[in-house]
């Protein structure tokens, strides 16, 4: 089974600053990882590797630097990293990076599986997964707690909701995000941590991908960033539990009356 | 001169200072309080790799340098040092004089798992009666036939009772004194083998310390480390490489001193100030900083010395020397630092300040160490 996990290199912090001005994240000075559920995505991916068989491949868009981040999938077991790295990559929003990666993912051949993590710790938008299913016309599947393939290649997948869960049968191809909750991701081994350093990472750039360049980068990004803040902690709201409505109505009586509120 | 890590060497370091950030953290306070050697990190320590770095993958290693390994000890050792000394006493003192005196057969049987992790060795050389004078050794070898008889003693052994491989000191010929001392691998269950008492400690009370006794040990002819009466060389030549390791894992509880000083420094506010801005604060952290840096720089080359496969004896003994002085002196100032708190267990300080001390003891005393040092300088 040859699968492809999507991975970002992400500030190590979950409070990122904002620069005021360009209403971009500011990446000085803060030490890069590899977002956490990508990790939980890469070792998905590795679990479903030593059933089955095949190769697991990573892939991420950024700046140079983001290599680090690869290597260290590469440590946690990976066969393949892969790079895209361009100017012209640049300034993307979600859609113009799903149409990035969608094209490298192209670039790279056969896949049988795509396997992303639920979101990215420092944007927050779960919305990069889904698009590249939809630019690669492939069935998804968000939010999996637990991942199953049987020999046919059925594929059974519960959806982690806040209620509960949804199990969903489907077919590969497919792209599939993940939560945390579905593994806990391994440490890189001392071997695996230097053969990765010694493994070549492809680069792949605007000119090595089939991709209309109005479709990528700033340019191809519909989403304009007007201000970015920090959005006021709501309270959490309380439930009140009763034998009867009457008692229900009566502690939430009590309730506003301690607040003062009536 | 290069004073930069390799890429390779600043990944082992990232990868393991993961690991003890991650794994090794959990339940530190109450593994230190309740004296809990775990099992199970040193178990994951060897499904990492960490009892492998610096051994060749012919033997299950990863084929690093020296250098890593010390690296990987500093980075444990930051978080905790018993953990740190675990990895080292099965590594520099079990596995690498096997690996460097072993014939092919003992590699086979004992260096692989020992490298791969999937057992843990240990070191006995130190009896009751004959400490620093290690040529006093009391612990008998008669050959009968084709094994010899081991009777005899060791204290203050690390990883004992764990370990399932040991070297094991004992003379075989007491009339030519220290070229009488023959070694051995002895294994974990062998009849006659026991352990007395676990020993409580100052400090390093997630490592374990046990005596070690032989009573009638059959130990197979085949199992001889070297010849007869290569003991005290392999000893010596085994306790130089131990001792790059536990200047580590002062350097590693000297730097977390440090950086709890630092820290808390600039939190904690007296006269409506934060007390690092205070000049007798600030010294007082230039001086740490300043002895941190030179050790981790006499250790680093330690260690580069060995890797060159160039002499390192002396430098290895200034640099544990060296690295457990200031561990001991840095770990009483971030005491001090800490004021009344730092002498609580509420904070990680005291730990590190009663850890510090026995790592100017083993491996050999610093007086020892300079004996060591000044044998070279007058040689």
């Amino acid at each position: 089974m040859d699968i492809i996990v999507c991975i970002k290199q992400v500030p190590d912090t979950t409070e990122v600053k904002i620069d005021p001005v360009t209403n971009t994240l500011i990446r000085q000075g803060v030490p890069s990882i590899v977002n956490p559920f990508d990790k939980n995505a890469l070792e998905a991916a590795l679990q479903l590797k030593e059933q089955h068989g095949g190769k697991v491949t990573v892939l991420s868009m950024g700046p140079p630097q983001a290599k680090d981040a690869l290597k260290e999938c590469l440590a946690m077991g990976a066969d393949e990293a892969v790079l895209m790295s361009d100017r012209a990559f640049g300034g993307a929003d979600t859609l113009a990076t799903s149409r990035t990666l969608a094209a490298g993912i192209r670039k790279l051949g056969h896949y049988d599986l795509l396997i992303c993590g639920k979101q990215a710790i420092d944007g927050d938008t779960a919305q990069v997964g889904p698009e590249i299913a939809e630019a690669l016309d492939i069935p998804q599947v968000t939010y999996a707690a637990k991942l199953e393939i049987s020999g046919d290649s059925k594929v059974r997948i519960e959806r982690e909701h806040e209620e509960g869960y949804e199990v969903v049968e489907t077919t590969l191809p497919l792209m599939v995000t993940v939560v945390k909750s579905i593994n806990e991701p391994r440490l890189p081994t001392v071997k695996g941590t230097m053969k990765a350093n010694r493994k070549e990472i492809p680069m792949l750039t605007a000119a090595d991908i089939d991709v209309d360049l109005d479709s990528i980068g700033l340019k191809g990004s519909p989403t304009q960033v007007h201000r970015i803040f920090t959005p006021k902690q709501r309270v959490q709201g309380q439930l009140i539990q009763a034998d009867s409505p009457r008692e229900a109505v009566a502690q939430l009586m009590n309730k506003l009356a301690e607040a003062k509120l009536i | 001169m290069q004073f930069q890590l390799s890429e390779e060497q600043k990944m082992v370091q990232k990868m393991v200072r993961d690991f003890a950030t991650k794994e090794v953290a959990k339940g530190l306070a109450e593994r230190d309080e309740h004296e809990v050697f775990s099992r199970e990190l040193t178990n994951q320590m060897g499904e990492l790799g960490l009892m492998g770095i610096c051994f060749p993958e012919e033997y299950g290693g990863a084929d690093g340098d020296v250098l890593s390994y010390i690296l990987a000890i500093e980075e444990l050792s930051k978080v905790d040092d018993g953990l740190g000394i675990t990895l080292s006493a099965s590594v520099s003192l079990c596995a690498w004089p096997i690996f460097a005196y072993g014939n092919d057969a003992q590699k086979k049987k004992y260096l692989l798992d020992l490298v791969e992790g999937t057992k843990l060795g240990a070191f006995g050389l130190t009896e009751p009666n004959a400490g620093t004078d290690a040529a006093s050794q009391q612990t008998v070898a008669v050959l009968e036939g084709d094994h010899y008889v081991l009777n005899g003693s060791k204290i203050f052994i690390t990883n004992a009772g764990e370990a399932e491989t040991y070297i094991v000191f004992a003379m075989t010929d007491k009339s030519k004194g220290t070229k009488g001392i023959s070694a051995f691998i002895v294994e974990k269950d062998t009849p006659g083998f026991t352990f007395g008492k676990k020993e409580h400690k100052l400090g390093i009370n997630t490592s374990i310390t046990m005596e070690l006794i032989f009573q009638d040990v059959k130990v197979p002819k085949e199992n001889m480390l070297g010849k007869e009466g290569d003991g005290f060389k392999i000893a010596m030549s085994t306790l130089d490489g131990g001792r790059i390791g536990v200047a580590a894992q002062a350097l590693g509880i000297a730097q977390a001193a440090l950086d709890h000083a630092v820290k808390y420094s600039k939190e904690r506010t007296q006269f409506g100030k934060p007390i690092a801005v205070n000049q007798a604060i600030g010294f007082m952290l230039a001086d740490m900083a300043t002895k941190v840096d030179a050790a981790r720089l006499l250790i680093y080359r330690a260690a580069w010395l060995k890797d060159q496969g160039q002499p390192y004896s002396k430098e290895a003994a200034m640099a544990k020397m060296y690295a457990s002085d200031i561990a001991m002196e840095v770990t009483v100032d971030a005491v001090q630092i800490f004021g009344g708190y730092g002498y609580t267990r509420e904070y990680p300080v005291e730990r590190l300040m009663r850890n510090a001390k026995i790592t100017q003891i083993y491996e050999g005393t610093n007086q020892v160490q300079r004996m060591v040092i000044s044998g070279a300088v007058l040689k």
